[in-house]
């Protein structure tokens, strides 16, 4: 990755991953939103059966991730846990995996509307938002005051553009000079366009960073559709 | 045989005589046998349906409950048939009733059924699953004595009928004295349809054969106009299409997609110099729309409907006397059921005109006429053993009580479809509907399925079963939206859009590509799209005249291979070539001094050079899907072989393939065997390698996940469309593949796409074909019979390009344009 894609947010370089993870050099921090496990199990008591690997395969995801940043600190942006049993549901294999990792890096639980209480039990101290140098990492993006950045997660940005006449739409990253919204990593998130009501007046002159089975493709506002 | 006199009469006062396959029908049935008649249609099929049911409730009395039960799968002519019924019951005074039950017949009238219900029940294959899976089944069911299945051909292909296979072995349990009476127009194997209709095992039902009509008088247009070297539109044929509506005094105009309906409706208005009242029907029209044209047929005010397979099947609207099929037929059966809607009187010969809409077509069109004289058939055989469909039953069969797992395996494979099902593979199934079926045991606790003391199974929630009823059903359309004619008006300088009357439904992913202002053809007209709102599509009418042509899914049916084969055998045969057109006969001649004209038995591969690019040219004639598969596992095998593949195009008749290096020269050499490159083994590790990851598997699992329930279309309380399900099926179908590929439900999936969307036992079969026989011509340029495939390729989608190659070279574009502004 020695040609990796750079965003640029307060005079400071992330880089975005495959993975939909976002590393921060100067901090040496590895930035995670909307995990969202134990999701696939959510709707059990309903009847619906999903597949429950999804936790499985997002700390699968995750520890690659890890490994190929190898920070010094975990963040995860909020909506980590699909709801407030998740915990209860959570295979104990995975906890035991979960847990591996939060004692190897130091970890941060921004809270999230999906989990405004994650569990305690797990490593990791809970913050409702935290400060990375000018930067505010939070959940929900916010209306900013002058002068404020912040990083944040929610909203699952999703972008297509054309390319030979096939609509090729991926997860990506969408951020102007003061914001930056990052994909959900889960891996039963769903995604939502950056085109749809739920983004409108939160950018500028915007670009977005598609993620494609091999590479990031950056993109202006323009061309994404 | 026995036909009252109150009958007899009956037939006479109209001057008819029952005829013969009525009578052997009726004679069957009071045997209480089950049995199969094969008529074409026009031939009193319906009738000699209903006769049984009719003599014995006028003579019997219809007794308790539901005696006779008619299925078809039309919903929307289910009242026809009531009506087409009512008229003799009420002429001869019948004690009879007949009702209808569909998706669309009102909770109230369903009660009613349920506490008086009629003697004749007219419903779709959905309803009596959903019969079935009533708690009070046995009930309603207890005087069931006769059960018909009309259209059964087209039904027993599907999924549908698969489903409704199923329902039957329950039927058969609460109604072990009923009969079935199968109606079906002619198909390849009669054998296979009389072991459907009756358990497995039992003595297969006896076969009536109705009179065959006469023989149908078919031609080929043979134009005076250039006959294009390639695509569908058959623009070209227009103005003699027309002459020809002129002439008749009904036409049916057959077409095999909905886009070429359009196309073909929109070019004849415009040749309309008369006025004459010419339709448009196809499935994504409005319901209502349809409706309409089809009573407007009836009542004889129409000369020329353009239509897709919607008007197929079913009853007569309308005095049809000459049936146009533009584009190939692609099937000799499909050919001859939609000649067979013209001049329904048997003792007629029906008139047809193909009007091929490019240079193979008229080869094929060739094959097809000579098919068709020769009454050769090529229907599919009957679709068997699907398990998402028997874990959608296990679940009907729980909704209806608790049910012993030994029992049900029994009922089960009972069902000719389901004959060869192993018990290890209903236990998974059993399992999987109560818990999902996954090694890691996450669901135990909130079983759908519990089990009990006596060893029963039964539904643990009630919740479950209204989940059922509401997302039953094996037919998974896309995702739809709804187009509405919108209104545009100015306020305060704005351009205000609202909406008005619905057009019809369009596949989502089509509307998504377009965007405000772009233009396209539907419902006839050529329309502007001004967005989407939360009801769907807004559009409102344009006055451009190229539209951008809507490119629906579906509606492309393979060529069949019987009509592949006698497309072959035609070409190979110099001598045959007569019957052609001058101008395609020339240009096979060109082809056979330029290159090569392969023999019946062998494949010819042509390669050649072309601007800076190689081009390899096979001629399987197998149809699409099985191009397109056999061009993604050689793409990959030359990408291995070092050949730099760029991408593929394929036809119906045809695969290209291009690429960086010299393919003539690396074969000349000796150093790449084309038997070698076409070895059926590529079928194996590259197949599974490739398919795994492809879209037609993702699309395949979602469909087998909505039919097997593990995805809710809908929920009880608040209806939710497609596309706000839960979690994605994409996601879904990556996460069990890496943790649980031997699942249920991939399996499903994976045995669906080999048996449909990539036609892998076609591709098998053709790869045996020609080993040993294949063909090769190095060639300086494009040979004549290359052309047609070659002009494809830009219009059809190209494959073998990944995502990431198409992102980069967007973005790339990018750079280019912005530094020509510097």
């Amino acid at each position: 990755m020695s040609r990796s894609q750079r965003i640029r947010l307060s005079g400071m370089d992330f880089i975005p991953g495959l993975s939909g993870a976002l590393y921060a050099p100067d901090f040496r921090a590895l930035l995670v939103a909307d995990l969202h496990l134990e999701k696939g199990t959510s709707l059990a008591r309903r009847g619906v059966h999903l597949p429950p690997y999804d936790t499985r395969q997002s700390l699968l995801d995750l520890e690659a991730a890890l490994a190929e940043a190898r920070p010094e600190r975990l963040i995860f942006l909020g909506d980590s846990f699909h709801d407030g049993a998740a915990r209860e549901r959570i295979d104990h294999h995975d906890l035991a995996t979960l847990r591996a990792i939060t004692t190897s890096v130091e970890t941060v639980w921004i809270t999230g509307n999906h989990d405004p209480a994650p569990p305690d039990d797990i490593g990791g101290r809970i913050a409702a938002e935290m400060a990375l140098g000018p930067v505010t990492l939070r959940h929900e993006p916010k209306a900013l005051a002058p002068g404020e950045s912040e990083i944040a997660g929610h909203l699952h940005p999703a972008a297509a553009v054309y390319a030979r006449g096939h609509r090729i739409r991926c997860r990506c990253f969408i951020a102007d000079e003061r914001r930056l919204i990052m994909p959900a990593f889960g891996s039963y998130t769903g995604a939502l366009s950056v085109r749809s009501e739920a983004f409108s007046g939160l950018f500028g002159d915007f670009h977005v960073w598609m993620i494609g089975g091999k590479a990031i493709h950056r993109f202006p506002a323009t061309q994404v559709r | 045989m026995s036909l009252p006199q109150r009958f007899l009469d009956w037939f006479s006062a109209r001057g008819w005589a029952p005829r013969a396959h009525q009578l052997a029908v009726l004679d069957h049935a009071q045997r209480r046998e089950s049995v199969l008649l094969i008529s074409p249609t026009g031939g009193g099929k319906t009738l000699a349906g209903f006769l049984p049911s009719l003599v014995e409730i006028t003579e019997r009395g219809s007794g308790e409950g539901i005696h006779t039960l008619y299925v078809s799968p039309l919903k929307a002519l289910a009242v026809d048939i009531a009506r087409n019924l009512e008229a003799p019951v009420a002429e001869m005074g019948l004690p009879v009733t007949v009702e209808t039950r569909t998706g669309d017949t009102p909770h109230a009238k369903r009660q009613r059924q349920r506490q008086k219900p009629p003697g004749i029940l007219i419903t779709t294959p959905e309803q009596v699953s959903l019969l079935v899976a009533d708690p009070h089944a046995a009930h309603l069911l207890r005087g069931l004595r006769t059960v018909i299945l009309d259209e059964l051909h087209s039904l027993v292909t599907s999924k549908r009928g698969v489903l409704l296979s199923l329902a039957l072995t329950r039927l058969q349990a609460l109604a072990p004295e009923a009969i079935r009476i199968g109606l079906s127009a002619t198909v390849a194997d009669p054998d296979a349809l009389r072991a459907w209709l009756v358990p497995s095992g039992a003595t297969p039902a006896p076969l009536v054969l109705g009179r065959p009509g006469a023989k149908p008088n078919i031609r080929i247009l043979s134009s005076v106009e250039r006959v294009p070297w390639s695509g569908h539109s058959a623009l070209y044929a227009i103005p003699e299409v027309y002459e020809e509506i002129r002439k008749a005094k009904m036409t049916l105009v057959f077409v095999n997609t909905r886009s070429q309906a359009e196309v073909i409706f929109q070019a004849l208005w415009e040749a309309n110099e008369d006025n004459l009242p010419i339709a448009l029907h196809h499935g994504s029209l409005d319901v209502g729309q349809r409706r309409k044209v089809e009573a407007a047929m009836g009542e004889g005010k129409l000369r020329a409907v353009v239509c897709t397979s919607t008007l197929e099947l079913g009853i007569d609207w309308g005095d049809v006397d000459l049936v146009v099929h533009v584009g190939a037929p692609k099937g000799s059966s499909r050919l001859l059921q939609r000649i067979g809607r013209s001049n329904h009187r048997l003792d007629l010969p029906s008139e047809a005109l193909l009007v091929p809409s490019n240079r193979f077509e008229v080869l094929e069109c060739q094959a097809a006429l000579r098919a068709a004289e020769a009454n050769a058939q090529d229907t599919e055989y009957p679709m068997v053993k699907k398990l998402d469909v028997l874990a959608q039953h296990i679940l009907c069969r729980a909704v209806a009580g608790p049910f012993h797992p030994d029992a049900l395996f029994t009922e089960v494979t009972s069902a000719w479809t389901y004959r060869n099902l192993t018990r290890e593979d209903f236990d998974r199934a059993v399992d999987y509907v109560a818990t999902g079926g996954y090694a890691l045991r996450a669901y135990e606790r909130h079983a759908k399925l519990k089990a009990q003391p006596d060893g029963t199974l039964r539904l643990s929630h009630p919740r479950l079963a209204m989940a059922y009823r509401l997302n039953m059903g094996t037919i998974v359309e896309d995702e739809m939206l709804k187009v509405r004619l919108a209104h545009v008006k100015r306020r305060l300088g704005k351009r205000v859009v609202t909406g008005g009357r619905v057009l019809g439904e369009v596949e989502e992913w089509f509307l998504s590509q377009l965007t405000t202002g772009q233009t396209f053809l539907f419902a006839g007209e050529v329309l502007r799209f001004e967005g989407i709102d939360e009801f769907g599509a807004l559009a409102t009418r344009s006055n451009d005249r190229e539209p951008m042509v809507p490119s629906y899914q579906g509606g492309k049916f393979p060529l069949s291979t019987h009509l592949a084969a006698r497309v072959r055998e035609m070409l190979s045969d110099p001598s045959q070539w007569k019957q052609l057109p001058p101008q395609v006969k020339g240009w096979l001649s060109l082809q056979r001094f330029r290159s090569a004209v392969p023999k019946a038995s062998q494949m010819l591969v042509e390669t050649f050079p072309r601007a800076d690019k190689h081009y390899m040219v096979c001629y399987p004639f197998e149809g699409r899907l099985a191009h397109q598969t056999l061009g993604m596992l050689l793409t990959r095998r030359l990408e291995r072989a070092g050949l730099q593949p760029l991408g593929f195009v394929a036809s119906e008749y045809a695969l290209v393939i291009w690429m960086v290096r010299d393919l003539s020269l690396l074969v000349s050499a000796g150093r790449l065997s084309l038997d070698r490159l076409f070895d059926e083994d590529m079928m194996g590790d590259d197949l599974e390698a490739w398919l795994a990851e492809s879209m037609l598997m993702k699309r395949t699992f979602r469909y087998v996940a909505i039919i097997a329930g593990l995805i809710e279309r809908r929920q009880p309380g608040h209806e939710k469309t497609a596309r706000q399900m839960t979690v994605n099926t994409d996601l879904i179908y990556d996460v069990l593949r890496s943790h649980e590929p031997d699942h249920l439900l991939l399996r499903a999936a994976w045995e669906d796409a080999a048996e449909g969307l990539i036609d892998a036992s076609r591709l098998s079969a053709m790869l045996r074909r020609i080993r040993g026989e294949i063909v090769h011509k190095a060639l300086d340029t494009v040979s004549p019979l290359a052309v047609p495939v070659l002009l494809e390729i830009g219009r059809e989608s190209v494959y073998g390009e990944g995502h990431d190659a198409l992102l980069a070279e967007a973005a790339n574009d990018l750079i280019d344009e912005a530094m020509r502004l510097v």
